[in-house]
């Protein structure tokens, strides 16, 4: 439990970090929509969030903690998972960190019932999927 | 430090959600699984990152503006419709089948596995259609 706590300090702390930095959201789904949307200066900061993001994986295998990725092999999966998250994200304006950390955590009603749901769907997704015995 | 702020928020964001765990999209699924063998200990990383920036924010409204910027940029959407709703059911069926959200997909990006690759093109694919088939984020 203590590298869940410790995880979710970070993961708190560096939303807090942008907010009173700069101002703006930690939210990936906006941070990806920017990729896209690179003629708006005032997105640029996105992308060098997205660097430190990526670059964390290096950074903490230096460190020599574990950090295992158990993850289903079949492309259809993969190929309808993604599209549906990058879908469903888009427009619903937002994912795990911009409505369920950042909104929830500015008590915003709109972020609550956003993060509810998607955790509901995910939770009767993976029901049945076991139900059915679904082997990933 | 327009740049760098945006820089060290990410790095630290990427490694709290390997830290956490978030990043292993198997202990996102027995998370998920609360009527079968439920591991719960993924709350802890919501329940500390959320309560984190909860007072983070309220510090905030007692300022004018951020440290290195002229205003907070706060998401002018409030009501909740349709779109949100269907949106975030989407979102959630996807998250369920694989165990993938946006952030852990990014994070585990470097690792080379295949299988995360292959999510995060369908992804940005998924991003692209919402934006031109049903229209641009407000």
């Amino acid at each position: 439990m203590a590298d869940e706590i410790a995880g979710g300090l970070m993961i708190g702390l560096a939303a807090s970090l942008l907010w009173l930095g700069i101002g703006r959201i930690s939210g990936m789904t906006g941070v990806l929509s920017s990729l896209f949307m690179l003629k708006d200066l005032q997105r640029h900061w996105a992308l060098w969030f997205l660097a430190g993001l990526v670059l964390a994986w290096p950074a903490v295998q230096l460190s020599g903690y574990q950090t295992p990725i158990n993850i289903t092999s079949d492309p259809r999966l993969l190929v309808v998972a993604g599209l549906l998250v990058g879908f469903g994200t888009y427009i619903g304006n937002g994912c795990t960190s911009g409505h369920g950390v950042c909104g929830m955590g500015r008590l915003s009603f709109r972020s609550v019932v956003a993060t509810v749901t998607f955790m509901l769907a995910g939770m009767v997704t993976v029901g049945i999927m076991n139900a059915l015995e679904v082997q990933l | 430090m327009k740049h760098l702020i945006p820089f060290l928020s990410g790095l630290l964001f990427g490694v709290g959600l390997l830290v956490s765990g978030m990043n292993d999209p198997h202990k996102v699924r027995a998370f998920l699984d609360i009527l079968g063998d439920w591991q719960p200990e993924l709350m802890a990383v919501m329940g500390a990152a959320v309560v984190t920036f909860f007072i983070a924010y309220r510090f905030s409204l007692k300022r004018s503006h951020p440290l290195f910027a002229e205003r907070f940029s706060l998401p002018a959407l409030k009501e909740v419709d349709r779109r949100l709703i269907s949106g975030a059911v989407l979102f959630g069926v996807g998250w369920g089948l694989v165990g993938l959200c946006p952030g852990p997909a990014l994070v585990d990006l470097l690792s080379g596995n295949e299988s995360v690759l292959i999510f995060v093109t369908a992804l940005l694919v998924g991003n692209r259609a919402a934006h031109y088939f049903i229209g641009p984020a407000r």
